[in-house]
């Protein structure tokens, strides 16, 4: 079958790929040249002036606490949605009442509403606290309402869709307790979503701009702050070295959510040994999918 | 085999009663009448009925999954369990959907129950390996469940509720997700199962051929009600109402007028009392009802017979060939003639119907 489809590719299907690849070249060709620029002597005179390491040297030495800085953040972030997600999510799931579905509503809006509204109403409420709005923890408050929401679906689409209430039913019928139940049997059945969350949430959180650009204070900046800040103060070489540290940091996590979802799939499309027809529908492992839900 | 026989100590035969229990649900919703039920030990009893008649609740009031209503009591072998919940209610609870652990594998699904009882490991995989040699899955035990196929995941199911020796097993319609063939398969299994095992049993179906095949006895059940009790045979040959009747297998209504001992319809007239027998003075009417199944005919030539009609449609089932006869009363009836004759649309046949068969029942 393959091969007959091999030998029937028309010009239709080169048109197509040559179209593809076309787009594709158009959108990844600034994300190259910006790397190039980072790595180059002179941008301006062109690769002729040579490669170098400096500017990229040269953004460690200026930003390496913004840095450690996003990752503090980053992770904090994920502590804080795992712990308040995760629970949250079970509940919202397992107890379907009418406020349990308005509070899923609410604590979606945040992926709706301008980071920068969210930010003004932070910096309103809470911006008196000198202290605290000098703090990163701050900014880290910020994230946590924009993560929240990527953490709580991801976890609820893979709960809802293995059945969790019947399971710990099953699991109380052989005499497990709450705890015993939520350990052994919530948790890890939950945990490729609880993971395609992680991933989501760092991943926001390292890469959040506008939220972050309003509640940052010049000691409390992001990457991508450092990034705005680097491109308007310093020589392009820099601000352009800055994109290559970034898409360093990024690319892995991406590549780590790709995969995840992929193997989700192969998992899932691996169903029943079937020596007979049972007519229970394949039980979805949604991490991926309430991924793309959200977004 | 019983439990002992199997080193699994005393085979548990727990009497179940249920005390004035009632369900209204938190809207309002009464889902089960005031029920009074008597479970002897080891007995097998299904409640069977449509969707939403209260089975599944009456089967979850005992698990301890529902509370009743205040004032109903749930009794284990004389023991008030009402307050306990289903954790501590040492039942074997089976599900449709199975409810098999995705992140364990068979031997950890059928062993949970034993290490959330803290049993040590070395008696815990001896007693899992038994249980899966009883249900004949043991090269399974290594299996991922989603590697199982249907009938693989209920037998795995039922061991897992079997191995922590519950002292009552509860079963909701576990045979529903399974294709046909698959379902006649596990319910054989199933009833020796029970059989041998000897525990008290509860079974939940909407399916009556099931209900017919496992149950010591039956609780036919209607919007939140008991429609009857009793054995199969008495609730197929002598059902207590109309609902039940039509609830379980096929049933034809003839509707016509009575006179002297004879019921009158169109297509004919019919003897409705055994020549010889002890007299039933029934009083004339001309608005008289009769129930009967459609394996009670005899279908005859209609010069034999002093009640015929037309057949109206015949499907060949290879042991017997169901009709539909048109003409004997004012709607259609089923009848099943065993046999090699062949029907056609339109042939006019004989009815045969023994006065025992007939059936008056109130609505």
């Amino acid at each position: 079958m393959l091969r007959g489809a091999a030998q029937k590719r028309g010009w239709g299907f080169w048109a197509q790929l040559a179209f593809t690849l076309l787009v594709c070249g158009f959108l990844i060709l600034p994300a190259l040249l910006s790397m190039l620029a980072g790595i180059t002597v002179n941008f301006f005179q062109g690769l002729s002036s040579g490669l170098t390491l400096k500017w990229v040297f040269q953004v460690f030495e200026l930003y390496s606490d913004t840095l450690l800085l996003t990752l503090g953040v980053a992770l904090g972030c994920l502590c804080v949605t795992l712990l308040i997600g995760v629970p949250a999510a079970y509940v919202l799931t397992v107890r379907q009442t009418w406020l349990t579905r308005l509070i899923e509503e609410v604590v979606t809006l945040p992926v709706a509403i301008p980071g920068l509204a969210i930010a003004l109403a932070l910096l309103l409420t809470y911006g008196g606290f000198g202290e605290f709005r000098r703090s990163w923890g701050f900014i880290l408050v910020g994230h946590v309402l924009y993560t929240l929401p990527f953490m709580l679906r991801a976890v609820m689409a893979v709960l809802a869709s293995i059945d969790i209430r019947t399971l710990e039913e099953g699991a109380a019928s052989l005499g497990a307790g709450f705890w015993t139940r939520f350990f052994t049997v919530v948790l890890p059945n939950a945990r490729s979503g609880i993971l395609a969350g992680s991933l989501m949430v760092v991943t926001l959180s390292i890469g959040e701009f506008n939220l972050t650009w309003m509640l940052h204070t010049p000691l409390t900046k992001t990457l991508p702050v450092g990034l705005a800040d680097s491109y308007a103060s310093m020589r392009l070489e820099v601000g352009s070295a800055f994109t290559l540290v970034f898409f360093v940091m990024i690319v892995p996590l991406l590549v780590a959510m790709q995969t995840l979802s992929r193997l989700e799939r192969r998992a899932r499309s691996a169903r029943p040994l079937a020596d007979d027809k049972s007519r229970e529908p394949a039980a979805k492992t949604a991490g991926a999918t309430a991924v793309e839900t959200v977004r | 085999m019983s439990f002992g026989e199997m080193g699994f100590g005393e085979t548990p035969r727990t009497p179940v009663r249920l005390r004035g229990c009632a369900k209204t649900f938190a809207d309002g919703t009464r889902a089960l009448e005031p029920l009074d039920l008597e479970i002897a030990g080891g007995e097998t009893l299904v409640f069977l009925g449509p969707s939403g008649c209260g089975k599944t609740t009456t089967l979850r009031l005992v698990a301890g999954l529902e509370a009743p209503d205040p004032g109903g009591r749930v009794l284990f072998d004389g023991q008030d369990v009402t307050p306990l919940p289903i954790e501590k209610r040492e039942v074997g609870m089976v599900f449709q959907s199975y409810a098999l652990f995705p992140n364990m594998d068979v031997a950890g699904n059928v062993g949970y129950g034993l290490r959330v009882r803290r049993v040590a490991e070395a008696e815990r995989a001896r007693r899992v390996t038994e249980v899966l040699e009883m249900m004949a899955i043991g090269d399974l035990a290594h299996r991922r469940v989603d590697q199982l196929s249907g009938g693989q995941r209920q037998r795995v199911a039922l061991a897992r509720a079997l191995a922590v020796r519950p002292r009552v097993l509860l079963l909701d319609e576990p045979l529903t997700a399974l294709d046909a063939a698959l379902r006649e398969r596990l319910r054989v299994e199933i009833d020796a199962l029970l059989r041998r095992l000897g525990i008290t049993a509860i079974y939940v179906t909407h399916d009556q051929s099931e209900a017919m095949a496992l149950g010591d006895r039956i609780v036919v059940m209607r919007q939140g009600q008991v429609a009857q009790v009793g054995p199969p045979r008495e609730i197929y040959f002598r059902p207590a109402n109309r609902f039940v009747a039509e609830f379980i297998g096929t049933m034809n209504l003839l509707r016509g007028s009575r006179r002297d001992g004879r019921l009158h319809l169109a297509g004919g007239d019919l003897a409705l009392t055994v020549p010889g027998a002890p007299q039933q003075a029934l009083p004339d009417t001309v608005e008289a009802e009769y129930l009967f199944r459609p394996e009670a005919v005899e279908v005859t030539d209609p010069e034999d017979a002093r009640l015929s009609g037309r057949v109206a449609s015949a499907l060949f089932l290879g042991d017997r060939t169901r009709l539909v006869i048109e003409g004997v009363t004012d709607r259609p009836l089923i009848a099943e003639a065993a046999g090699r004759r062949e029907f056609s649309d339109g042939d006019r046949v004989g009815l045969t119907i023994d006065p025992r068969d007939l059936l008056r029942l109130p609505d």
